[in-house]
C-alpha cells in the first residue's frame, strides 16, 4: 500500500544563508529502512524541484532513525533576501508529508494518524 | 573533578523570543545558570544600520530592560549566574544597563563583565579572503559592507566566571558556546578535550532554540500533539561532568519533552550530523544516546566531538538594496480568476511605470505563495486568496513602486478587490549576510568587569 509521509516519519527544517535543512524522522524504527531506500536525495529533490534549485545531498542518522536532507539554493536567494512569503522556509519541510511511501500491509496497524 | 552536576537553562531563543519562560526559569527552574541566545544572522547588522540613524540607539539587545528585570529578581534569589550574547554592538554599556538593574533590586557588588572582541568591522578586509558561498574575494563586498563579526567561543566565558562574573555579557558568539561555557567552567573542561566539549556543545545545540525542544515549532494535531501549547516552557539540562544530561522543564508547563522532541533539535540548521563546526570543537551528533526518564525528562548521552578547526566564522552583513511588498485580496466564487486579472494588470503597470527590480513575484496566498512551483497545479480552487507582490530593487524610490501601484488597485482594479489601510511597512532595506573565516589568533578579546 502507498500511504503518505506523514504516516510514518515527522519532518522539520532549519536555515543557514541559502540552505535549508529537511530532516525525516521515523515514528517507528520499522519504518526507517523504507524512508531509507525510498526517500534518495535524487527522489527528494525531485519531489521539491522548481523550490530547491542547487544540490540536495542526504545524511544517515541511523541511530535516531533520520534522514537530514541538505537543500541547496532553496531559501530564495538567503533569508535576508528571500522573496518568499516563509523567508526561513519554515514551511518547506512539509510538503514532504506528502511524498507517497510503499509499506507492507503488516504494518498498517503502526501507521500514524490514520484512524 | 567532581560528580556534581549543573543546572542550566534557556532564557531565550532569539531576539523576538517570549520573556515570561524565562523568568519562570529564574523563579522556579532552581537554576545555577540562566543562558540567553538573543539574536539571528543579520540581529548585528540592522543594529548597525540603526545605530547610524539614532544615535541615541544603545547598541544592545532592545528587550535587555523586560529580560534582566524580570529574571534577576529569581537569579539573585537562587544565586544563578547568568550568560546572555544582549551586548550586540556594545557589551560594554549592556554590561553597565545590567548593573543599573542590580542596583535598582538592591544588590551590591555583583560583578558583570563585558566580553568585546567579536565586531571586526574595520578589520575584516584584510583579515578575511574568499566569501564562503560564492567564492569570491571579501573585497568584492566592501562598498556595501555594514557589519563583521567573528562568531566567538566559550572561552572568552569561561576566563570571565574565573574572574569573578556573576553575570556574562557578549556580543556575538556561537549559540551553543553560551551554553557550553558554564560546563567548562565548573567542570573545569580543558578547552581541548574535544570529547567533552563535544558532548556540552551538543547539550548547548539543543537548548539554544529554548522552546524547540519542548515542544515548539512541534504540534501537529492528530500527529504530535502537546499538552497546552500555548503555555510554553524553555528547557533546563541538568549536566553531568561527563557530558551527558536530562533535558526537563518547570513543572504545569504545556508542550512536551520527549524522543521526537529532542531527535527535532538534535538535527535543526545542522547540515553533516557528524562534523557540526563551532568554534570549540567539531560535534558529532551521529553517536548520539536518547532515553526517555519520564513523563518530560529525557537523558541525552554519548555526543562526541572532534578536534576544533584553526579558523573562526565570520558573519558579514552588507546592505543589498530593498525589498517592496504588499498584498490585496479576493473571496467567493471566482476568487481565482479575479486574482490572475489582478495579476496581468500589475504585470503590465510595472512595464508603464517602468519597474526596475531584480526579482519580482506574484504570488497567490492560499495557492502558492508558501511552496512556489511545487505547489500541486491540479488542486481545488480556494475560497479565498490573496494576491501578494514582492520585488527586490536596487533603490528605495523602485521599491516604493510595489504599494504604490498595490494603492492603484484599490479603484482601478479589479471586482471585489480587498485591500489593507495604506501601511508604512511596505519596504525594507535589505541586509545581506556572508560568511568567511578568520584564523583565531586575529581575533584578539578584552573583557570589562563592571560591578554594582
Amino acid at each position: 500500500m502507498r500511504v503518505k509521509l506523514q504516516h510514518l516519519a515527522h519532518t522539520r527544517s532549519g536555515d543557514k544563508g541559502n540552505t535549508s535543512n529537511i530532516m525525516v524522522i521515523a515514528y517507528e524504527p520499522e519504518f526507517y529502512p523504507l524512508l531509507k531506500e525510498q526517500l534518495t536525495a535524487e527522489r527528494f529533490k525531485a519531489f521539491y524541484a522548481g523550490t530547491v534549485e542547487g544540490e540536495v545531498l542526504r545524511y544517515a542518522v541511523d541511530g535516531i532513525c533520520a534522514l537530514n536532507f541538505v537543500a541547496h539554493g532553496a531559501l530564495g536567494g538567503g533569508v535576508s533576501r528571500s522573496l518568499c512569503l516563509d523567508n526561513y522556509g519554515k514551511a518547506l519541510s512539509a510538503a514532504v508529508l506528502g511524498y507517497e511511501i510503499e509499506v507492507p500491509e503488516a504494518m498498517q496497524e503502526k501507521l500514524r494518524g490514520m484512524q | 573533578m567532581t560528580d556534581k552536576t549543573i543546572r542550566i537553562g534557556a532564557g531565550a531563543a532569539w531576539w523576538g523570543d517570549r520573556i515570561e519562560p524565562a523568568v519562570l526559569n529564574a523563579q522556579k527552574g532552581d537554576l545555577d545558570y540562566l543562558c540567553f541566545e538573543t539574536m539571528a544572522e543579520a540581529t548585528i547588522s540592522a543594529a548597525q544600520v540603526r545605530a547610524r540613524r539614532d544615535p541615541s540607539f544603545p547598541g544592545y539587545d532592545t528587550y535587555l530592560d523586560d529580560r534582566i528585570s524580570g529574571v534577576l529578581p529569581g537569579c539573585l534569589r537562587r544565586g544563578t549566574k547568568i550568560v546572555t550574547n544582549q551586548g550586540w554592538l556594545n557589551p560594554d554599556a549592556a554590561a553597565q544597563r545590567i548593573v543599573y538593574w542590580l542596583r535598582h533590586y538592591g544588590a551590591r557588588g555583583v560583578k558583570v563583565a563585558a566580553v568585546n572582541g567579536s565586531l571586526i568591522t574595520d578589520r575584516v578586509l584584510e583579515l578575511t579572503s574568499t566569501i564562503l558561498e560564492n567564492g569570491q574575494p571579501t573585497s568584492t563586498l566592501a562598498a556595501n559592507l555594514v557589519s563583521a563579526e567573528v562568531y566567538l567561543g566559550a572561552e572568552p566565558i569561561v576566563t570571565a566566571l574565573q574572574g569573578g562574573a556573576q553575570i556574562v555579557v557578549t556580543g556575538r558568539v556561537a549559540d551553543p558556546s553560551l551554553f557550553l561555557a558554564p560546563m567548562m567552567y565548573e567542570f573545569g573542561w580543558d578547552a581541548l578535550d574535544h570529547q567533552r566539549l563535544g558532548a556540552g556543545n551538543g547539550i548547548g545545540h539543543l537548548m539554544e532554540c529554548g522552546a524547540q525542544v519542548c515542544g515548539g515549532y512541534f504540534s501537529d494535531p492528530g500527529f504530535k500533539d502537546v499538552p497546552e501549547p500555548w503555555n510554553l516552557a524553555f528547557p533546563i539540562a541538568e549536566v553531568s561532568p561527563d557530558g551527558s544530561c536530562v533535558l526537563s522543564k518547570v513543572a504545569g508547563t504545556g508542550g512536551a519533552i520527549n524522543l521526537m522532541t529532542v531527535k527535532e533539535q538534535c538535527l535543526y540548521e545542522v547540515h553533516d550530523p557528524a562534523n557540526y563546526l563551532t568554534p570549540d570543537v567539531v560535534v558529532d551528533f551521529t553517536t548520539i544516546r536518547l532515553e526517555q526518564l519520564g513523563p518530560d525528562r529525557v537523558r541525552v548521552s554519548n555526543i562526541s566531538g572532534k578536534p576544533r578547526t584553526p579558523t573562526l566564522k565570520v558573519s558579514i552583513g552588507c546592505t543589498e538594496g530593498y525589498i517592496g511588498e504588499d498584498m490585496f485580496f479576493y473571496a467567493g466564487p471566482g476568487a481565482l480568476r479575479r486574482a490572475q486579472l489582478a495579476k496581468k494588470i500589475l504585470e503590465e503597470r510595472f512595464k508603464i511605470v517602468g519597474l526596475q527590480a531584480e526579482e519580482l513575484r506574484i504570488d497567490f496566498l492560499g495557492l502558492n505563495a508558501i511552496h512556489g512551483e511545487m505547489s500541486p497545479k491540479d488542486g481545488p480552487e480556494p475560497y479565498e486568496i490573496a494576491v501578494r507582490v514582492a520585488a527586490r530593487t536596487k533603490t528605495r524610490e523602485e521599491a516604493i513602486k510595489i504599494g504604490r501601484e498595490v494603492d492603484g488597485m484599490a479603484v482601478s482594479g479589479v471586482a471585489h478587490t480587498g485591500k489593507r489601510v495604506p501601511h508604512q511597512d511596505r519596504f525594507r532595506e535589505i541586509i545581506g549576510v556572508w560568511s568567511s573565516l578568520v584564523a583565531r589568533e586575529k581575533v584578539p578579546v578584552t573583557i570589562n568587569y563592571f560591578e554594582s
